[in-house]
């Protein structure tokens, strides 16, 4: 194949280097992909296709017709991350969520960090996933923010930044699982001579933690996913982690709350429950305490989590630090908790809450990104270069009526990976986020999800709005020294 | 293991078993037409009458023909019996017990499903509808073996095989229950030909013939009711379905602590001790001749006890009840 034609456009193309040469980690590949022949790619690219149909590999789109599943588009060129580089990211990444349970946790507990000036306090109180019934409850473990999701962008200038904490329940790391799989299956070549670091262990290590956080008392925890049921947009992935752990995939109606304690209902009677992987907004979890119209919820789950019988993961509350107003703080959070500068930079961001800053935004609202502070899958964002008059208007007008609930960053342009189109490949925007659990120690997946945006000049990745996924490779040198930890 | 996961996995395989007899009933009649022997409506009308769903089918559908008869029964998005409604059925289950089954059941039963709704998108291409039907058949025995291969053979298993073998216990009564809707035997019911295409549905013509030679209404009814090792016939499948029962329950042959191992060890017992005549001449005093419409009427007390037994199943481990009565396990 002639990757002659390829071109970067002047981004920063993840693979390719301005004169067209490999970057670091990415030679090996190129070179593969080079040889390949006419008509190859298309061909590697169908055979993964109808292997994802096959496998069942689908998500649900909210607003269409109830439960339609769609399979996730794949595209089969990998991205590659250098090891040098990813070294550096791992630890940006175990620094910034030691921070940010730290930040939780004292939230719930004194706040400190609002006393001694550095978060205003308005900041924490207006928050919306702020839970005032987890004050003054400190977590087994004290572990908040168990599963975290960070996304991650590279500018242009080629530096990482962190895009979005997400603290909540986020979703993605059974396609980093499946999309190793899908590329084994159906591009072994890729992968001879290549040392690529390993994700499949990610279940055990989940497993793991998920032991680790069980109350106390519990000897032989068992441990059970609790998802809304099929319906849901991520429910392949709820069955999958279940699947490769071996637990129980529940829904509400399974368990029931006796004496504050929790138990699922078995065909041969109740049966203990000690730790509950939630895949339910903190809203959802207890009719009794939050919203009292959830019917995927457990009535009594909070008292009998409150009374230390079992563990919830993510701890609810933590969606405080996964606000996108908190977000532009995490910088002093992680000076104010750790004496450090953050190794990861946070994209600058304006906070609509800050009333000077907010006047900044609206004079400038044609060339910054506007985004909700609680939102996720991408909805409610602004684009000001692309939106209409109109649109601006719109959204000028939402910023005044609740300023608190906006702020605004620069228009990024993203970088990019080769991509198929066809029987050749074309630049196309990317995000990655990497995967970190926070049990005994704090463990980050290597690589993690890459979206991709697969219209042509489009930045949005989201599933729920035309992204796609690739494979992400955590590439190391090739000498026996350098190896990977075999774990 | 879970009671709603329970349910699941009970009802996914009765949805595939029932697609595949549905697919068995088709093919014999599609035989049967060939033959030329019956008129071609009665034979799609007494399927259609057979299936049970008739009244939906006259409503919607008019009279029955082999075209209008194949639609709804192969693909009738409104018949939820339809082989296609059965497998999108038993695909939605098998979700939401994917993380219960191993992935070789799930990508047999999601290529199966896919299989179908392909099919069903192109149907107005269908030269041969029996290539199909085939792939249907074939489809489901893929995916029993894949259970009986790859799954273990504990608790969800024994759910699996029991919804299997009750369905198919259902249908393969149903498939004897034809002749009653061609007008009895005297509408041909006892012609050879018929009963031979009876017994193909059930794939059981060659194991049949081992045993008894010719081909006879008498022994053909006798084989597929009574007979205890053909794994089609519905003796055979309420005993290994008792079975199942007692390994869930961890109960004895022949005494019971829930209301499902009280009917369904009741209906097995009835078949353990049960004579051909007393099955051809219904409820008739014995000595009677044996009249046509008496297996007619011991099908149909049959297929209600059946029933029963399922609506038992459900009570005793599927159904939620209410907090204040339910009891911690061991």
């Amino acid at each position: 194949m002639d990757l002659r034609s390829y071109a970067t456009d002047g981004y920063w193309d993840e693979l390719f280097d301005d004169s067209l040469g490999p970057r670091p980690g990415a030679e090996q590949l190129v070179r593969r992909l080079a040889a390949f022949s006419h008509g190859e790619l298309a061909a590697r690219q169908r055979a993964a296709d109808k292997a994802l149909l096959t496998m069942g590999i689908t998500f649900n789109v909210y607003g269409h017709e109830a439960g339609t599943e769609k399979i996730w588009p794949f595209d089969i060129v990998p991205r590659v991350i250098d090891a040098n580089e990813w070294t550096r990211i791992e630890r940006g990444l175990k620094q910034r969520i030691h921070a940010l349970n730290l930040f939780i946790d004292d939230v719930y507990n004194g706040r400190r960090i609002v006393r001694d000036g550095i978060v205003p306090d308005w900041l924490v109180d207006s928050g919306k996933c702020f839970r005032g019934p987890c004050s003054g409850l400190t977590p087994p473990r004290g572990v908040w923010c168990h599963i975290t999701g960070t996304d991650l962008v590279r500018g242009g200038d080629g530096c990482m930044y962190v895009l979005e904490d997400n603290l909540r329940t986020p979703s993605g790391v059974s396609y980093v699982l499946e999309n190793r799989e899908v590329m084994k299956r159906t591009f072994p070549q890729l992968f001879e001579g290549q040392r690529v670091s390993p994700v499949e262990n990610y279940p055990e290590k989940l497993l793991a933690m998920l032991e680790y956080v069980a109350p106390p008392q519990a000897r032989n925890p068992t441990v059970v996913v609790l998802t809304p049921g099929i319906y849901n947009s991520a429910y392949f992935e709820h069955s999958f982690l279940a699947r490769q752990m071996g637990v129980e995939l529940v829904q509400g109606s399974d368990l029931v709350v006796l004496d504050r304690k929790v138990f699922m209902r078995t065909t041969q009677g109740l049966e203990r429950v000690d730790v509950i992987y939630r895949r339910i907004d903190d809203d959802f979890l207890d009719p009794d305490v939050f919203r009292p119209d959830s019917v995927v919820g457990v009535p009594g789950l909070m008292e009998a989590y409150r009374a230390g019988n079992v563990a919830l993961v993510n701890a609810p509350g933590t969606g405080i630090a996964d606000d996108k107003a908190v977000y532009a703080y995490v910088p002093q959070i992680i000076r104010y908790y750790l004496g450090e500068d953050a190794i990861l930079p946070n994209v600058p961001t304006y906070v609509c809450g800050e009333p000077d800053q907010c006047q900044h935004v609206l004079s400038k609202l044609d060339e910054l990104v506007v985004k909700p502070a609680n939102e996720s899958g991408g909805y409610g964002i602004v684009l000001g270069p692309r939106a209409t008059r109109q649109q601006l208007d719109e959204c000028r007008d939402r910023i005044k009526a609740n300023p608190r609930n906006f702020v605004a960053q620069p228009m990024l342009s993203l970088s990019r990976v080769p991509t198929v189109v066809g029987d050749s490949l074309e630049g196309r925007h990317v995000d990655l986020r990497p995967f970190i659990l926070y049990g005994e120690e704090i463990f980050v997946l290597p690589g993690g999800l890459t979206r991709v945006a697969l219209v042509k000049g489009s930045l949005v990745v989201n599933s729920s709005q035309g992204g796609g996924s690739k494979d992400t490779w955590v590439v190391h040198p090739s000498g026996a020294e350098s190896a990977p930890p075999a774990t | 293991m879970l009671s709603r996961v329970a349910d699941s996995v009970y009802w996914m395989n009765r949805q595939i078993e029932r697609a595949e007899n549905v697919a068995r009933a088709v093919e014999t009649t599609l035989g049967l037409a060939l033959e030329g022997t019956v008129d071609p409506g009665r034979l799609w009308n007494a399927l259609v009458c057979a299936s049970g769903d008739q009244a939906d089918f006259w409503a919607r559908h008019g009279l029955a023909d082999q075209a209008r008869v194949f639609e709804f029964l192969a693909f009738d998005p409104d018949n939820p019996n339809s082989i296609y409604c059965c497998l999108q059925a038993a695909r939605e289950n098998a979700r939401t017990v994917r993380d219960m089954i191993s992935s070789p059941m799930w990508e047999e039963i999601n290529k199966c499903y896919l299989f179908v709704r392909g099919a069903s998108a192109v149907r107005a291409d269908f030269a041969d509808p029996r290539e199909f039907l085939d792939e249907v058949k074939r489809a489901s025995q893929l995916i029993a073996g894949a259970t009986d291969a790859t799954m273990s053979h504990g608790e969800s298993w024994h759910f699996a095989r029991m919804g299997r073998l009750l369905e198919r216990a259902d249908k393969t009564s149903r498939f004897l229950d034809v002749e009653h809707f061609f007008g009895g035997a005297q509408g041909g019911g006892r012609d050879p030909v018929q009963w031979s295409a009876v017994l193909g549905s059930a794939s059981a013509l060659e194991m049949y013939r081992k045993q008894y030679g010719a081909v006879s209404r008498r022994d053909a009814v006798e084989f597929l009711v009574l007979d205890r090792a053909f794994p089609r016939a519905m003796h055979f499948c309420l005993i290994k379905g008792e079975e199942s029962l007692l390994a869930i329950t961890g109960g004895t042959k022949g005494t019971y602590s829930t209301p499902a191992e009280q009917q369904l060890g009741r209906l097995r017992a009835t078949l353990d001790y049960a004579g051909i005549d007393e099955i051809l001449g219904g409820q008739l005093p014995a000595g009677t001749p044996a009249a046509p419409a008496g297996l007619h009427v011991w099908i149909d007390a049959f297929q209600s006890r059946l029933n029963a037994a399922n609506d038992a199943l459900h009570d005793t481990f599927f159904a939620l009840r209410p907090a204040g009565t339910l009891v911690e396990a061991g």
